[in-house]
C-alpha cells in the first residue's frame, strides 16, 4: 500500500468532527475531499464502502486516537458528490465511487491525449487506454473500468467520441 | 433613744429657734422613759428637751439632731380617740459614729415618740415638718464650719449623715429603690443617646460608601488599585440601605422596574469584576446577599432582568441558544469574548469548558457558552470524541 504524505489536518483532532460553523465546515470538507482523493489515488482505489472504511487509516488516525464516524463519512462523500467527485452506487449510500477528477475532467483528459497522439477518427479498445504502453505516463492509466466508461460516456454526450461494444470488449472512436 | 445626746442648751451658729412647747414626755419606741413633763424647743437643726426652766438657763439638756428624722407622723391619742392626737412619732435613721454620749447607748427601736399632755400644737407639728424638710444643717455645715473652726463650739458642729443608704426601714428601702430607678433611667438615657449618635454615623457611612462607589465607577485616577479592591470589599459588606420591596409599589410592573434599576446599579461593578458576564443564578445570590433580609424570588429577578433594556441599563439579560440565562454588560460584545477566548485557545493549544472555567474563573456553563460563541464567530473549532468536547483554534480558516 502506497504511503502518502498526510496533510496537517490529519493530526488535528477537530478534523474528525464535522464542524457546525458553515465556513469552517466548508474548509474542513474540502480538506477531506483532497485527502480522500490523494489517498485513493495512491492506493489505486476508486470505491469506498462506508461500513468498512472506519478500519482504513484514511478515516482512523490511531496516533491521536480519532476516527471519522460513519455519518461524518457520508457527509463528506455527499459534499464530494455535489462537485461531481463521488457518487453513491447503492440507494443506502453504503458504497461510493470516488473520482480523483470529475468525469468531465477525465473525459477531457483522455480526449486531449487522443488528439495529441493522432488517434482522431480511429478506434481503440478500452484495454488499450487503461493498459496500453502509449498511455503509461497518463493519469488515467489503470483507471477503474467503470469510471473510464462513465468518463467516455460524458465525452460521448458532448459528441467527441463514440463508445462501441464488441463481443466481449469495448472500444471507443474519437471524433 | 440612742440617737439623743447630752449637750448644753445653746444654739449653734446658723441655728435658729423655731418653736417651743411644754409638758412633753419622751417614749423610746413604745417604752416610757424617765424624761417626762419636760420642755421642748424646736430649732432648725435639733429638738432640745429639758426639765422645765433648764433650757432658758442654758443647762445640760437632751438633743436630737433632725437629720436623724426621715419621717414623722401623728399618733391618735387615747383608746377612744378623744382629745385629738397627742403624740408625734419620729422615725429615725441609725446612730452615726462620733455622736456625743446620750441617755442610752443602744436601743431596739428606730423611732421615738414625743407625747404632749395638752395635745399637739398644730403650729409645732407644722414647724417640725418644715424643719425636717428644709434640711438647714446641710446648708450650714458647709458654709459655717470654716468660721467656727477656732471657736470652742466647733466640736459641736453637726454631724452630717454621709451615707443615706444606711437608712433602714420600709421607707429606707423605698428610697433606695427610688434611687435605683433614677440611676437606671439615667443610664438608659445615656445609652439611647449613643444609639442616636450611631444612627447618625450610619447615615454618614452610607453617604461615604455611595461616594466611593461612584468614584470607583468613574475610575478616577486618584484611587489606587489596592484601594479600589479594599473599598469594593467594604461596599459588598455594607449592602443596600434601601431595598426595593413589593409593598412600596402599586403594580407589579412598577415593582419590577424599580427592582431592575437596583439590580443594574449594584451589578455594574460586580459584572466588571467577573469579565462582564454572570449566570442568572449567581446574580440572584449576589442580589439577595446584598439585600440581606428583603429577599426576592428567582422569578422576580428574571422579570426584573427582562426590563433591564427598557430602563436603559448598561447590561441586559441574555439567553444563549442552549437556554442558559446570563446577565451581560452591554460592552461585553460577542466579538470581544471571541477574541479573548481565541487568545486563550492559542495559548493553551486547546480548551475544554472545564479548563476554561478554571482559567477565566467563570462557571463551566459560562465557559461553554463562551466557547460556543467563539465557535459561532469562526475563531474556534470543536473536537468531539469519547474524551469529551474540546475546542481548538480554528486552523481551518486561519491556517
Amino acid at each position: 500500500m502506497a504511503e502518502i504524505s498526510w496533510p496537517w489536518q490529519y493530526n488535528f483532532p477537530p478534523f474528525f468532527t464535522i464542524q457546525p460553523h458553515t465556513e469552517t465546515r466548508t474548509k474542513q470538507l474540502e480538506a477531506w475531499q483532497g485527502l480522500i482523493t490523494d489517498y485513493l489515488k495512491a492506493t489505486k482505489q476508486s470505491t469506498i464502502d462506508v461500513r468498512e472504511s472506519q478500519n482504513s487509516p484514511l478515516f482512523n488516525n490511531g496516533t491521536i486516537n480519532r476516527k471519522l464516524s460513519q455519518e461524518a463519512i457520508v457527509t463528506v462523500l455527499e459534499h464530494m458528490a455535489k462537485s461531481g467527485r463521488a457518487s453513491p452506487l447503492d440507494k443506502s449510500k453504503n458504497v461510493w465511487e470516488v473520482y480523483w477528477h470529475s468525469l468531465d475532467e477525465w473525459g477531457n483528459m483522455i480526449y486531449s491525449w487522443a488528439c495529441d497522439n493522432g488517434l482522431n477518427n480511429s478506434v481503440c479498445t478500452l484495454f488499450e487506454l487503461r493498459e496500453g504502453e502509449d498511455s503509461a505516463d497518463q493519469e488515467f492509466h489503470g483507471l477503474d473500468m467503470n469510471i473510464l466508461i462513465k468518463a467516455l460516456k460524458t465525452l460521448e454526450m458532448k459528441g467527441r467520441c463514440e463508445v462501441m461494444d464488441f463481443e466481449d470488449n469495448q472500444g471507443v472512436k474519437f471524433i | 433613744m440612742d440617737r439623743f445626746e447630752y449637750i448644753d442648751a445653746r444654739l449653734f451658729e446658723g441655728e435658729n429657734y423655731l418653736k417651743r412647747d411644754k409638758n412633753v414626755k419622751i417614749y423610746d419606741g413604745e417604752d416610757k422613759t424617765q424624761f417626762t413633763d419636760g420642755e421642748v424647743v424646736l430649732t432648725t437643726h435639733r429638738i432640745l428637751w429639758g426639765k422645765p426652766g433648764d433650757i432658758p438657763k442654758g443647762l445640760t439638756c437632751l438633743a436630737l439632731h433632725l437629720y436623724y428624722v426621715f419621717c414623722l407622723e401623728e399618733e391618735s391619742g387615747g383608746v377612744f380617740g378623744l382629745g385629738g392626737p397627742k403624740r408625734i412619732i419620729l422615725h429615725l435613721g441609725p446612730a452615726l459614729p462620733g455622736k456625743r454620749p446620750g441617755p442610752a447607748v443602744v436601743s431596739p427601736f428606730h423611732f421615738v415618740k414625743f407625747s404632749f399632755k395638752d395635745g399637739i400644737d398644730p403650729a409645732f407639728y407644722k414647724a417640725l415638718t418644715e424643719a425636717v424638710a428644709a434640711k438647714a444643717w446641710e446648708r450650714t455645715s458647709t458654709a459655717v464650719s470654716p468660721v467656727s473652726a477656732g471657736s470652742p463650739s466647733s466640736s459641736h458642729k453637726p454631724i452630717v449623715p454621709v451615707n443615706s443608704k444606711m437608712r433602714s426601714g420600709i421607707v429606707g428601702i423605698e428610697r433606695s429603690i427610688e434611687e435605683q430607678h433614677r440611676a437606671t433611667d439615667e443610664s438608659i438615657t445615656v445609652a439611647f443617646k449613643d444609639l442616636t449618635k450611631l444612627m447618625e454615623k450610619a447615615k454618614e457611612m452610607v453617604a461615604i460608601s455611595k461616594n466611593i462607589s461612584t468614584k470607583i465607577r468613574e475610575k478616577q485616577g486618584d484611587i489606587s488599585e489596592d484601594d479600589t479592591i479594599r473599598f469594593k470589599s467594604y461596599l459588598m459588606s455594607l449592602g443596600i440601605d434601601d431595598p426595593v420591596t413589593r409593598d412600596a409599589f402599586r403594580s407589579d410592573s412598577e415593582y419590577y422596574m424599580g427592582l431592575a434599576q437596583q439590580i443594574s446599579d449594584m451589578m455594574v461593578a460586580v459584572l466588571m469584576d467577573c469579565g462582564g458576564i454572570m449566570s442568572l443564578a449567581d446574580v440572584w445570590c449576589r442580589v439577595n446577599r446584598a439585600r440581606g433580609l428583603e429577599l426576592i424570588s428567582p422569578e422576580d429577578l428574571l422579570n426584573a432582568c427582562k426590563l433591564l433594556q427598557t430602563i436603559g441599563a448598561p447590561m441586559s439579560l441574555r439567553k444563549f441558544p442552549s437556554g442558559a440565562c446570563v446577565l451581560q454588560l452591554n460592552s461585553n460584545r460577542d466579538e470581544e469574548v471571541a477574541k479573548t477566548t481565541s487568545n486563550l485557545l492559542e495559548e493553551n493549544g486547546f480548551l475544554t469548558p472545564e479548563k476554561l472555567s478554571q482559567i477565566a474563573s467563570v462557571s463551566v456553563l459560562l465557559a461553554r457558552e463562551r466557547l460556543f460563541t467563539t465557535e459561532r464567530l469562526g475563531f474556534a473549532c470543536r473536537d468531539e470524541s469519547i474524551e469529551g468536547l474540546a475546542f481548538y483554534p480554528n486552523r481551518f480558516l486561519n491556517a
